[in-house]
């Protein structure tokens, strides 16, 4: 049963290259690229359940004599990540495919769009299937070309300056990989995981620190860990929806899923706790902070996807088998929710034609039934009981406390305190999107100063002071990005209107397609399945997170050679 | 393992430079301190392959003066990488240029936000405000 392993990788690649050829087809384009990832989420299922029974599964690519060759290794931790990261991409091409990529998107080559997702899902796969670092470095750049691709769809003037930063973020952290590749080839002659955990037991202690802190620094860029995340929400909210749906949803994850791997099979005598920790509480904390000061709902969800990898490190670093299995479930449990937070996004600004906080009000009358799907899981991040988020949180409290040191208690009061952050950032999203209704909003956008005006019958005690490109008025300051939309909304021949001009004139588009909510509706549903199956599940992630305290299923399964 | 100094000076030179360019605005020197610095991690990888040896071929050379195969493996992956990362930068470089007559990389939007709120905290007190928003830098004789 092991040529299953290579499966989920192979066959998204045979997918590109069949989905490029029929670029003339649509149609067949579509078929091909949905076959495919149903396909690899059965095949993630059935690892999933043998990983689960008979213990990591493994393939050796090109029948080399083990331990020479290229290994495939589907241990729990790996299958369980699969499996949740085929459901995503397969809920997102659904979503796209409804879509129709139209809108926005009318200058895109539509016909790049399937083949590069193709890959881009064959490179994750492979990641959380690669058995040795390099073949984790070309995972990561499948997946990263992909996203460069995807990214700079249309090549319109912002996506090209949001794209600029994260090729080039992302090209010096490949860098960095493969120098860190480099060193451990020279520290140990070997780069598969199994004989690396052997091996760099025997190096010297100095050696070995230099070796760990190059991979960790390596994969905290792609994790966005503060302070290497500066690039991801500036990068990400430019993106078409269902592109940056899974990129928040998984591309960070696989950063997320290296350290685990590396902390846990390589170096697990060196935990770095303090560093971790530390890490740790700062990107929930910056992160969250950052989340309250926006006002765009795809920026403030960039900046809780950041804050909240901060919860996964913790796990990864209190290196307890509860604190790893609390971060393996939460890992599990926020890509579907961030990808369905971003899918909701999607169709807010498909339904009211923006996601600025200026302009959206009254959703929650226009919409009820997007007001749900963005309430449920909304408050599904936030860790409101009895959700998945809650449970997820729970679990790494007390992982948290059952260590006890200061630290760790100094986390766990950070986690409840980010945890109340990220439900007053939702929750004032909420309440400005969809419960003021549109005149409201629309009054509040003419109310603010505009600058470069006079006091008018409208304003009559303003009194504006421009200083260094910000404006004060009545003892408030005012960022002059959101001045300049308020202007823009007042002012009736301005191209984009708000949601109360469009209402208005009658210039909404009707319905929201049922292609696009029907998915969407489908992921959330998934969402609080994880809630009724919480406890089955946290008993996967306990016996995946024993498997990799003690390393001993993995290093057997891999060095005794799995059958060919 | 022996190494080879003049390996390991070149690499250290290349990848000085390359960390130098990248430091640049413009995206065509970026990318020109990237390709510099691949080059220099290329070189790292024949440092790591350990001492010079003959062509790694079964039959033709002995195994024990053989170089070590696998780290030039490696490495032919890493260029092949780096030329299509190129080719990609390029595009976007000259995409760039069609769209603002320059390919300088843009200041981030959080960058001119943050930029923004400094400033705005600086000037909450009254005084400053008073003084019409002037900078803190410039004092103003009815202020002083």
């Amino acid at each position: 049963m092991n040529y299953l392993v290579p499966l989920p990788v192979i066959l998204p690649l045979f997918g590109a290259g069949a989905t490029l050829m029929l670029s003339r087809w649509p149609k067949a384009q579509r078929w091909v690229s949905f076959a495919v990832l149903v396909a690899v989420v059965v095949i993630a299922a059935v690892l999933l359940y043998r990983a689960d029974q008979y213990g990591p599964q493994v393939t050796w690519l090109g029948a080399w004599t083990p331990p020479l060759g290229i290994s495939l290794v589907a241990d729990r931790l790996s299958a369980l990540m699969l499996l949740v990261s085929a459901v995503v991409t397969l809920v997102v091409l659904i979503y796209s495919i409804g879509q129709g990529m139209t809108g926005d998107e009318r200058e895109a080559p539509v016909s790049i769009y399937h083949p590069t997702f193709l890959v881009l899902v064959a490179g994750v796969s492979n990641a959380f299937l690669a058995g040795d670092l390099f073949n984790l470095f070309v995972s990561f750049e499948m997946l990263l070309f992909a996203s460069y691709v995807l990214l700079t769809l249309g090549g319109t003037e912002t996506r090209i300056r949001a794209g600029t930063i994260y090729v080039v973020v992302n090209m010096l952290s490949s860098s960095l990989f493969l120098i860190s590749i480099a060193a451990v080839y020279a520290a140990t002659g070997s780069l598969n995981f199994a004989q690396l955990a052997q091996r760099i037991q025997d190096l010297p202690d100095s050696v070995s620190l230099t070796l760990q802190l190059l991979l960790l620094v390596t994969f905290a860029v792609k994790a966005a860990v503060f302070p290497l995340s500066l690039w991801l929400p500036d990068s990400y909210p430019t993106a078409p929806a269902p592109v940056t749906a899974v990129f928040a949803g998984l591309l960070t994850k696989v950063g997320v899923y290296a350290i685990l791997r590396v902390q846990t099979l390589l170096f697990p005598d060196s935990p770095l706790t303090n560093l971790l920790m530390w890490a740790a509480l700062i990107t929930m904390v910056i992160g969250i902070l950052g989340a309250i000061a926006q006002s765009d709902i795809k920026r403030m969800l960039s900046f809780t996807l950041v804050s909240h990898i901060g919860y996964m490190i913790f796990g990864i670093g209190l290196a307890t088998e509860a604190g790893v299995s609390g971060a393996v479930f939460y890992v599990a449990h926020h890509i579907t929710i961030q990808t369905a937070l971003f899918l909701v996004v999607g169709l807010i600004e498909r339904r009211a034609g923006s996601t600025s906080l200026l302009r959206l009000g009254g959703l929650a009358r226009l919409s009820p039934v997007l007001a749900i799907l963005f309430f449920v899981p909304a408050m599904n991040l936030a860790g409101i009981p009895p959700l998945s988020g809650f449970l997820g949180k729970i679990g790494l409290l007390q992982a948290g406390l059952d260590v006890g040191t200061p630290l760790a208690v100094t986390l766990v009061i950070g986690g409840v305190v980010t945890s109340l952050l990220t439900l007053y950032a939702v929750a004032k999203t909420w309440a400005i999107a969809f419960w003021r209704t549109p005149e409201q909003a629309h009054e509040t956008a003419q109310a603010l100063p505009s600058p470069g005006e006079e006091a008018d019958a409208l304003h009559p005690t303003v009194t504006m002071v421009r200083h260094r490109g910000h404006v004060h008025s009545g003892g408030t300051a005012y960022a002059t990005s959101d001045l300049e939309e308020a202007r823009q909304v007042r002012d009736e021949d301005a191209p984009d209107r708000d949601l109360y001009q469009l209402l208005r004139d009658g210039a909404l588009p009707e319905r929201l397609p049922r292609s696009m909510v029907l998915p969407t509706a489908a992921l959330i549903g998934f969402s609080v399945v994880f809630t009724l199956v919480a406890g089955p599940m946290f008993g996967y992630t306990d016996r995946a997170a024993t498997d990799l305290m003690q390393r001993t299923p993995y290093l057997e399964a891999v060095l005794d050679g799995g059958s060919r | 393992m022996s190494t080879n100094v003049s390996l390991i000076l070149t690499a250290s030179a290349l990848i000085g430079c390359g960390v130098y360019l990248i430091l640049e605005r413009s995206l065509t020197r970026v990318l020109a301190g990237l390709l510099l610095m691949g080059n220099g991690v290329s070189i790292l990888f024949l440092i790591a392959g350990g001492r010079a040896g003959d062509a790694p071929i079964e039959g033709k050379t002995d195994v024990a003066d053989m170089a070590d195969p696998l780290p030039q493996a490696l490495v032919l992956t890493a260029i092949v990488i780096a030329l299509a990362t190129t080719a990609f930068l390029l595009a976007m470089a000259y995409r760039s240029w069609q769209l603002n007559a320059n390919d300088d990389v843009q200041d981030d939007v959080e960058d001119a936000s943050i930029r923004r709120l400094a400033a705005a905290d600086e000037a909450s007190d009254s005084h400053d405000l008073a003084t019409g928003g002037q900078d803190d830098d410039e004092v103003t004789e009815e202020g002083a």
